[in-house]
């Protein structure tokens, strides 16, 4: 995934697009407070420079999908992995809940479901089917709206063809109006987000960890 | 009176008593205990119903309370098996009397730190996945692994010089009489029985050394395997091995000083042991400082931004409190007293032990909560308070252990019968001889 922050104007579509897309609970206002917000991507406040030259923007914050992801070698279950994709799953209906992945993780991308989750009545019906509802005590993040890409593959087979690159798009980069995300595969020299990974703008949160993440941004104009 | 002679109790007859005779008082202590415990339990249960939801964690502060709790539980653990397997491979004399209430130590409160770990899980009735699934890349599983070994290990510990004295029991108590001759195991104090089980009871006290270290490093990679600022720190194994004895002699002091006292143990337990304890739990403070120390100067002379924040939050910051009240408890009040021959007497001791307890529990919260507060990515502020399911729950462990560990003095002699006995009979000409062979010029080929 790249992710352009020229051109993201912090409107948090893909926030939004992401919390129906994966059924992301509704805590209420003082849950919220908490700290205990679920949101599979985030946009993150944070100051750059220093006074006179300072600035504030905004970075949205996806699961990096690292290579070397610092949160599937402390799961003592195996409920998070790097599945045959290159992506970093979550199997919620293994988890155990003890929580090291989120402490482990230096992106903090991973979410805990305190209580069991809730909807207001009305929007039951909405929930996307696709998606499994999570229980209360488990560990859940961003898949990459994995199952996207099995819908993809089964049409794709179902019409006789290969999958294309445009079959599979994410929720967040579908739904985003400034056209800032963009998706593919990373190890196609000729895609979009290959071209993109190579631009001088290009630049991955916290290299210096070693975690080589998925997600690439391209920085913003001074 | 005459029956008793006959069955040599009388020498010794007062470690009998908690045995034979239950008071009132006994009832009633036991009584609050269990009300605390029931008190714990509903607590548990309403954490069991909604989720994890209702204690004060959130996000990024994920662990607290429990996990604090668990590193502190299993470091008050390394009181008995380790202090009792040192003293004996040591060959100190004085150990005879406080061996075995320092193994049981050991052997009941490992519970409360897997308990503890158990009660943290948001779904702990999936907790056979760690056998189904296990990923042995994930320091949780060494954890598991070697807590088992452990728990293993210093039970046998415990019940390995418990032999004889249940034999006594099974001999001389009336009540009971199935169970002891079942964990008697035939002894009858031969020659060759006396024998075997000291060469078990040395091999046992020798392997459980390197386990009951191994137990403590692994707890501390739990946090220094992560690349979170101050816990990846490489001196955290021996950092926690040396905090966990340090705290381990404390409680050890602690529950002496009530057998002493409920049992009327005065002439057991006797000021020698206290003051022998309180200069190796003296040692103990100024190794604790040592590392704590190194570990923190480190971090303030490399003066990395993200280590600097979470430095500074334990230093002035919002865990100032708990960091000065660790620093206070762990080493200004016990040093002082510990250091003055004038005032390392039973209550001083005790007095410095119970401070010492409630510093290193500080210390395990110092460690594991400011490190969670402040994540890489910026993060909307969060402020961590423990509420009342947490705090009860920590009062329900510790109730539960002493409950036990009274149960347990109900149920065997707290101190060593035969181990004293032996002392009383052979140990004297044993350490003559043994400090003859030290010296120069005292014949011996």
């Amino acid at each position: 995934m790249v992710i352009d922050l020229d051109r993201c104007s912090g409107c948090a579509a893909c926030v939004v697009a992401c919390q129906a897309e994966n059924n992301a609970p509704i805590i209420g206002p003082e849950e919220s407070a908490k700290g205990r917000t679920i949101h599979w991507i985030e946009l993150i406040p944070y100051i750059e420079g220093e006074y006179p030259h300072i600035k504030a923007r905004l970075l949205p914050r996806p699961c990096m999908h690292c290579d070397h992801p610092p949160c599937t070698k402390v799961c003592p279950v195996y409920a998070t992995y790097i599945n045959e994709e290159g992506l970093v799953a979550q199997i919620n209906h293994r988890c155990i809940g003890c929580r090291y992945c989120t402490t482990a993780c230096p992106y903090t991308v991973k979410y805990f479901n305190w209580y069991e989750p809730r909807w207001p009545k009305e929007m039951k019906g909405s929930l996307n089917r696709d998606v499994s509802i999570r229980t209360k005590g488990v560990v859940e993040k961003c898949t990459f709206c994995h199952h996207r890409l099995l819908r993809a593959r089964e049409r794709a087979k179902a019409e006789g063809r290969e999958l294309l690159p445009e079959d599979y798009v994410p929720a967040c980069v579908q739904a985003c109006p400034s056209g800032a995300m963009f998706f593919g595969d990373l190890n196609d020299p000729f895609s979009t987000v290959s071209r993109l990974s190579r631009e001088r703008r290009a630049f991955r949160l916290m290299e210096e960890l070693g975690t080589e993440p998925k997600v690439i941004y391209l920085s913003e104009g001074m | 009176m005459i029956e008793e002679k006959k069955f040599g109790l009388e020498e010794d007859a007062i470690l009998f008593e908690p045995i034979r005779r239950t008071g009132r008082p006994f009832y009633f202590t036991l009584s609050i205990l269990v009300a605390v415990i029931l008190w714990a339990a509903l607590a548990y249960n309403y954490q069991y119903r909604h989720g994890l939801g209702v204690t004060g964690l959130d996000r990024p502060i994920f662990w607290g309370v429990y996990i604090t709790n668990f590193v502190f539980f299993i470091g008050i653990s390394h009181a008995g098996t380790l202090i009792s397997a040192i003293l004996r491979l040591a060959k100190a004399e004085w150990r005879r009397s406080i061996t075995r209430s320092a193994e049981v130590i050991t052997v009941l409160v490992l519970f409360f730190g897997v308990g503890n770990i158990l009660m943290d899980l948001g779904r702990p009735d999936r907790m056979f996945n760690i056998i189904r699934y296990s990923q042995f890349q994930s320091p949780l599983l060494w954890d598991v692994s070697s807590i088992t070994v452990y728990l293993a290990a210093s039970s046998i510990y415990l019940f390995l010089p418990l032999i004889p004295d249940i034999a006594l029991l099974r001999d001389h108590a009336g009540k009971w009489h199935r169970f002891y001759r079942i964990f008697a195991l035939g002894w009858n104090g031969t020659e060759r029985q006396h024998r075997r089980l000291e060469k078990a009871i040395a091999f046992m006290a020798i392997l459980v050394i390197p386990v009951a270290i191994s137990v403590h490093t692994v707890v501390s990679f739990v946090f220094a395997m992560t690349i979170q600022p101050m816990w990846h720190s490489a001196i955290f194994g021996p950092y926690f091995v040396a905090g966990a004895i340090f705290s381990g002699i404390a409680g050890l002091i602690v529950a002496m000083n009530l057998i002493r006292k409920v049992y009327h143990l005065e002439d057991y337990l006797r000021p020698v042991h206290f003051n022998n304890l309180g200069i190796l739990l003296l040692i103990m403070t100024l190794l604790w400082f040592y590392f704590t120390f190194t570990e923190y100067i480190t971090v303030l002379y490399g003066g990395e931004p993200l280590h600097m924040i979470i430095f500074w939050s334990k230093f002035t910051g919002r865990f100032a409190p708990y960091f000065w009240g660790m620093f206070v408890f762990c080493f200004v009040i016990p040093l002082p007293i510990l250091a003055f021959r004038k005032t390392r007497t039973i209550t001083g001791t005790l007095i410095a032990s119970i401070s010492v307890i409630i510093g290193m529990w500080l210390e395990r919260f110092v460690i594991v909560v400011p490190t969670l507060t402040t994540p890489r990515l910026p993060n909307e502020t969060v402020i961590y308070s423990p509420t009342w399911v947490e705090w009860s729950i920590l009062a329900g462990c510790v109730s539960f252990f002493i409950l036990l560990y009274m149960i347990f003095t109900k149920v065997f002699p707290i101190v060593s019968i035969w181990e004293v006995r032996e002392g009383r009979e052979k140990s004297m000409a044993e350490v003559q001889e043994r400090i003859r062979t030290y010296l120069p010029g005292i014949g011996i080929e």
